[in-house]
């Protein structure tokens, strides 16, 4: 049992992720890999801010506002000079690597000792609800640390994902989902579409980075190679949300993407269980990931499309 | 209202493709006059349009439009300004977003987006009033995407939206060319209504005669970059397709001769 509250904690965490890549991939159609510098990016942000004494909510925020950073240089470099988008994630994922390298000091900073976001969760948790020993649920012992944790956690992705949807229906946001859907259409409409491009990257950033940052003090370090694989990972879980809810409706996109990493990370975690050896994870992931995107393509080959083409 | 000064713009200018597809266009269009552009391909009608709208920015010249010097502005700083029509019907709206949402987008074409949200009650009740004077059966379709629709619909939409706030001039760019000719129909009797109504400025590019015949009040005819023949008032009404086919094939012969006369000379000098 406390193996699923972990997987569901680690799985919403990386809920952030992939509402930050349904923002760049679903909303631009744009495979950014400045994720994966930027998950670590703001793990780097948050551990050496923790660690050198700051509040760890101020470290949090200060990781969000660096994704947010990482995003908007990619944008700029994708925008205004012209380079192409896979080539300017590429270009600002490796700056990164270096950068994190200079924030953390090391390539690896634990966060035991210190208090983080996540034990002021567990304690603030203790505090309303009186309770600090261990719960039965299911006949299996988890502790309840863990359960406040993992409130706090649904708790935040619900604002998250209500503050994106909302973003996303507003008058702003619209013109932004239509400068990835029709950027013609919404310049002929006075729409700047290199702003919004850069604003929208820069959004989608800062979430990546608020999630390396929880990733961080939930798992208790951070590390320079931690986000290795995280661009698929990500594309992985706004998929698997797409094809378990099957509209295509903005706010049941959101939903999916929030449930989807949830159910990529239970998955793992199941095979992990029963076996699997870990070094196959992101092969596994990866072909996952390349099924996912080719099977409809076939389907629609030979017109076995009924009903399946969201799979 | 309009003032083209001048106004050159040269393609690929030092390669083997180099293009002179605006060789110093002059001309001024009155407030609330509806011009037809005509011409054969490649006559410049739609890069004249495209300059207009600021696709891309001439290389000399001025265009002048309610009084503003628009000439360095942005494509969608022009916006503020200017309402659009596409020749391919896709590119008029968002397909993937709801009617509502496109129209929503459309309200407010040029000014300040804010947080608000987008499709809010009041724009609805709106909306859905001037997509039922459209006669289409959309009004109960709002939250659909527009890319469930036929192109005709799309591009009756794309007109709307091009009008819904007043624009200082309006573009038509060959907007009818991909429908089918019943489609076609209606959309061109929408058009003229929305302008009638509204007496909007309007540059409209066509390959249709009887278009040109039968809709606006003067016809601008291209050729290699230059305004050739400009019918306005009484000329206009007089002119009849017939009368625009033989123009053509006056400029297609004069096209020709220039070709042979070339042969020639380099026949007896070379």
């Amino acid at each position: 049992m406390s193996l699923l509250i972990g997987a569901f904690t680690i799985g919403l965490i990386l809920a952030l992720l992939s509402l930050g890549m349904f923002m760049s991939y679903r909303v631009f159609n744009f495979a950014d890999i400045t994720a994966e510098g930027t998950i670590t990016f703001g793990a780097s942000i948050a551990a050496s801010l923790i660690v050198a004494g700051f509040p760890p909510v101020l470290a949090t925020l200060c990781a969000l506002f660096g994704g947010f950073l990482a995003g908007v240089i990619t944008g700029i470099i994708h925008t205004k000079f012209e380079i192409n988008g896979l080539l300017s994630g590429i270009l600002v994922m490796t700056a990164l690597y270096s950068v994190n390298l200079h924030v953390l000091g090391r390539s690896n900073v634990p966060l035991m000792l210190e208090t983080t976001l996540v034990q002021q969760f567990e304690s603030v948790g203790q505090g309303i609800f009186g309770f600090a020993e261990n719960i039965t649920i299911f006949g299996s012992m988890v502790t309840a640390g863990s359960l406040y944790i993992l409130i706090f956690i649904i708790l935040l992705i619900i604002i998250a994902g209500l503050l994106l949807y909302g973003f996303l229906r507003s008058e702003i946001g619209t013109a932004m989902r239509a400068t990835g859907n029709n950027p013609q259409m919404i310049r002929a409409l006075g729409v700047n579409t290199q702003f919004m491009i850069i604003t929208g990257l820069g959004i989608s950033n800062a979430l990546i980075g608020l999630s390396g940052a929880l990733l961080a003090q939930f798992q208790g370090f951070a590390d320079v190679q931690m986000g290795i694989g995280m661009l698929v990972w990500g594309l992985a879980s706004v998929i698997i949300g797409e094809a378990l809810i099957g509209e295509k409706t903005l706010g049941y996109l959101i939903a999916g993407a929030i449930f989807g990493s949830l159910i990529f990370r239970l998955l793992v975690a199941v095979a992990l269980r029963i076996g699997l050896n870990p070094n196959d994870l992101k092969l596994i992931t990866a072909v996952f990931v390349l099924i996912a995107l080719v099977l409809p393509k076939i389907l629609k080959k030979t017109k076995l499309t009924g009903g399946l083409t969201n799979a | 209202m309009l003032d083209i000064i001048n106004l050159s713009k040269t393609f690929n200018r030092g390669t083997i493709n180099e293009v002179k597809s605006l060789n110093g266009i002059n001309c001024h269009v009155e407030e609330s006059s509806f011009v037809v552009l005509l011409g054969t391909n490649g006559s410049g009608k739609s890069t004249l349009l495209n300059a207009v709208a600021g696709t891309f920015l001439p290389d000399e010249g001025q265009i002048k439009l309610a009084g503003i010097n628009i000439t360095r502005l942005s494509e969608h700083q022009r916006a503020r300004y200017i309402g659009r029509v596409f020749q391919n019907p896709f590119l008029g709206t968002a397909p993937e977003m709801t009617i509502a949402e496109n129209l929503a987008l459309a309200s407010k074409r040029g000014l300040t987006r804010s947080f608000n949200w987008a499709v809010k009650k009041h724009v609805r009740e709106e909306l859905k009033k001037k997509i039922m004077a459209l006669n289409m059966g959309l009004e109960d379709r709002l939250d659909h995407p527009i890319g469930m629709l036929s192109g005709g619909q799309r591009q009756a939409l794309t007109l709307l939206m091009a009008t819904w706030l007043k624009p200082e001039l309006l573009l038509l760019d060959e907007h009818t060319a991909a429908l089918d000719p019943k489609t076609a129909a209606k959309v061109i009797q929408l058009t003229g209504d929305l302008i009638r109504h509204s007496h909007l400025t309007t540059l409209m590019v066509t390959h249709s005669m009887q278009q040109a015949v039968n809709m606006g009040d003067r016809i601008l005819m291209l050729h290699q970059g230059r305004i050739v023949y400009d019918f306005g008032g009484q000329d206009k009404q007089r002119l009849k397709a017939g009368d625009l086919v033989a123009l053509f094939d006056e400029i297609r012969r004069k096209e020709q001769i220039d070709i042979h006369v070339a042969e020639l000379i380099s026949q007896q000098y070379i």
